[in-house]
């Protein structure tokens, strides 16, 4: 029967809180944390956020009435309390699929973050975790090429990938550059990787970059019999000079390229995503900004939700923090949001954070990149936590070795394989890790200097984002 | 001390991926991780080649993959009639995961000169 129009201001929960409703499959779920305004009752807070964030406004207005708003509102069919936190909730929201363009993580952000993130009535909000459907998921293109297929690709099995960023991050020439890579990938790191902040500055154009890179790699390869590859940035001003950067390294013959998702933007990393699928070039994708948006346990979008985000949008590799080194990451929030990043089912598990069963489907896996005041000791804990599907990355751990980057490169490939040897003998390694790394170091000279190097650097900080536990 | 005496000289060094780093393993070591391949569900398959072939995506291989097999025995003995049959190739062991269709591991156990 249609609706009179009836003008005013109504109580959102009249409309958005409906907890007698099941979501469907093809549902779009979310999980905000929500602190509200004193003496604003919950159920109008979490039905305010469900509004706000799809189809309503805070007036009443006549056009609603040509919609069928059951058919397209967001409802909260769920609340409950956080352990710990007695000014939050948790409001459970869902999405009709409708509302959202096929296969934009951009669109989806723009109604779940948009708006609603200022709204007065609430003091702070966090978008914990989201289920996407699959009937969404089955519209993303995913990561270009996948674990599996950048494992073919690159030759590397049964261990995490070896990495470094290139040092000082800032202010090389190209031909330096090119040098210090050379010297890690001769040393034994299978990757290397432009700092983020290095893109096109006037100290090193993004040209010179480019071509001593891939003389680098190359001879690097010949020397080595191993393949190589570095994480050429492609974060560029616009996208038409992204791609132009794209293409000049798919000339120079190189395997991977790199792009920073959030400064550059979801429409970006998707179409770059894409065209690396279309030209079999491998995607590495730092996440600067994140802790901006991610830290803060009341406000933001959680991490877990930023790195779903990627998976459906496009890349190869993701950083995901180290637990173990200068960055902050709380170990099992991090095993629970790198699951989301590999595994292709994710159960519901409180204890990770995983506030939702999510089904990956046949989309591939990504990579976890644990990278940030790593060193040698850390190496044993980075294969507990990592596992093989991961790239370790270690900057101030390769090039601070007293004899360079090479040595240090060395003497970081000695110590994960002889961890990766240990744990499949079936030792424990975090527990032997000391006996692990010094019987290593008898046979590498490169290894015994870098442990004691950094044998007494440590970064004990208690973590500010915390699970929401009592 | 003056610098140079401190530093070292890194040599680079012609690898075979992983566990290139590591010295050659023992008899007992390379049971180790056989049982590592074989107790992870993979099926073990053995591949030779020219070590000027080396960096080949395919390597030739020993007869078929031995799948299923659980005896280490075999796998070992199967390993070295290769490593007879071509003493100057590199052999490696790959265990082999149908799951994901990717190598859950694969290193060289006999280097080939």
């Amino acid at each position: 029967m249609a609706k009179k129009y009836d003008a005013g201001v109504k109580e959102y929960r009249d409309t958005y809180f409906t907890p007698d409703y099941v979501p469907l499959d093809t549902d779009l779920l979310a999980c905000f944390k929500c602190t509200g305004q004193e003496g604003v009752p919950k159920e109008e807070v979490a039905a305010a956020v469900a509004a706000e964030s799809s189809t309503g406004t805070w007036s009443t207005v006549w056009s609603e009435l040509l919609v069928d708003l059951e058919f397209y509102k967001g409802r909260c069919y769920r609340i409950e309390d956080v352990p710990g936190d007695k000014d939050a909730f948790y409001a459970f929201i869902a999405y009709p699929l409708d509302l959202f363009e096929e296969g934009s993580i951009t669109n989806v952000l723009t109604s779940l973050v948009g708006n609603v993130f200022g709204f007065k009535a609430l003091r702070h909000l966090r978008l914990e975790d989201i289920r996407f459907p699959m009937a969404f998921i089955k519209t993303c293109g995913g990561p270009p090429s996948g674990i599996v297929v950048e494992r073919d690709r690159l030759n590397k099995y049964g261990r995490p990938l070896l990495g470094c960023t290139i040092k000082p991050k800032l202010g090389l020439s190209g031909k330096n550059y090119g040098r210090v890579v050379y010297e890690c990938l001769r040393g034994g790191l299978d990757l290397t990787k432009d700092d983020e902040n290095i893109n096109s500055q006037p100290f090193q154009r993004w040209r010179e970059r480019f071509e001593f890179v891939a003389e680098a790699v190359k001879l690097a390869q010949q020397e080595t019999g191993e393949v190589k590859g570095h994480y050429l940035n492609c974060t560029a001003t616009t996208p038409e000079e992204m791609y132009k950067r794209a293409e000049f390294a798919k000339e120079l013959d190189m395997p991977i390229i790199m792009h920073d998702y959030i400064t550059g933007g979801f429409t970006a990393n998707t179409g770059l995503a894409n065209w690396c699928r279309e030209n079999g070039m491998l995607l590495h994708i730092h996440r600067a900004m994140h802790a901006v948006i991610d830290r803060h346990p009341q406000h933001g979008i959680h991490f877990r939700v930023l790195a779903k985000c990627l998976r459906l949008s496009g890349g190869d590799q993701l950083h995901t923090g180290t637990v173990v080194g200068k960055l902050e990451g709380d170990r099992q929030t991090t095993l629970g949001y790198i699951d989301n990043l590999r595994e292709s089912f994710v159960p519901e598990d409180r204890t990770r954070g995983n506030f939702f069963d999510q089904d990956w489907g046949s989309m591939p896996g990504v990579f976890a990149v644990a990278s940030g005041g790593i060193h040698v000791w850390h190496m044993p804990a980075l294969l507990a936590i990592f596992g093989d599907d991961s790239c370790l990355q270690f900057g101030g751990g390769t090039h601070g070795h007293p004899w360079g980057s090479a040595a240090g490169a060395a003497a970081n490939r000695v110590a994960l394989e002889a961890c990766v040897k240990a744990r499949n003998a079936g030792r424990e390694i975090e527990k032997e890790s000391r006996d692990i790394l010094l019987e290593a170091a008898k046979h590498s000279p490169e290894l015994a200097i870098a442990l004691e190097t950094w044998k007494e650097i440590k970064f004990e900080f208690d973590t500010v984002d915390k699970l929401d536990v009592q | 001390m003056p610098f140079q005496s401190t530093v070292g000289d890194y040599q680079t060094v012609a690898t075979l991926e992983t566990f290139g780093f590591l010295p050659p393993m023992t008899q007992d070591e390379i049971y180790d991780q056989i049982a590592y391949i074989i107790a992870q569900g993979w099926s073990p398959v053995i591949e030779h080649v020219h070590p000027s072939g080396s960096m080949q995506t395919y390597w030739s291989y020993w007869k078929l993959p031995f799948f299923g097999e659980k005896d280490l025995n075999l796998v070992v003995s199967e390993l070295e009639a290769c490593h007879r049959a071509y003493p100057d190739h590199h052999v490696r062991i790959v265990g082999y995961d149908a799951y994901t269709q990717s190598q859950g591991t694969c290193f060289v156990v006999f280097q080939g000169r």
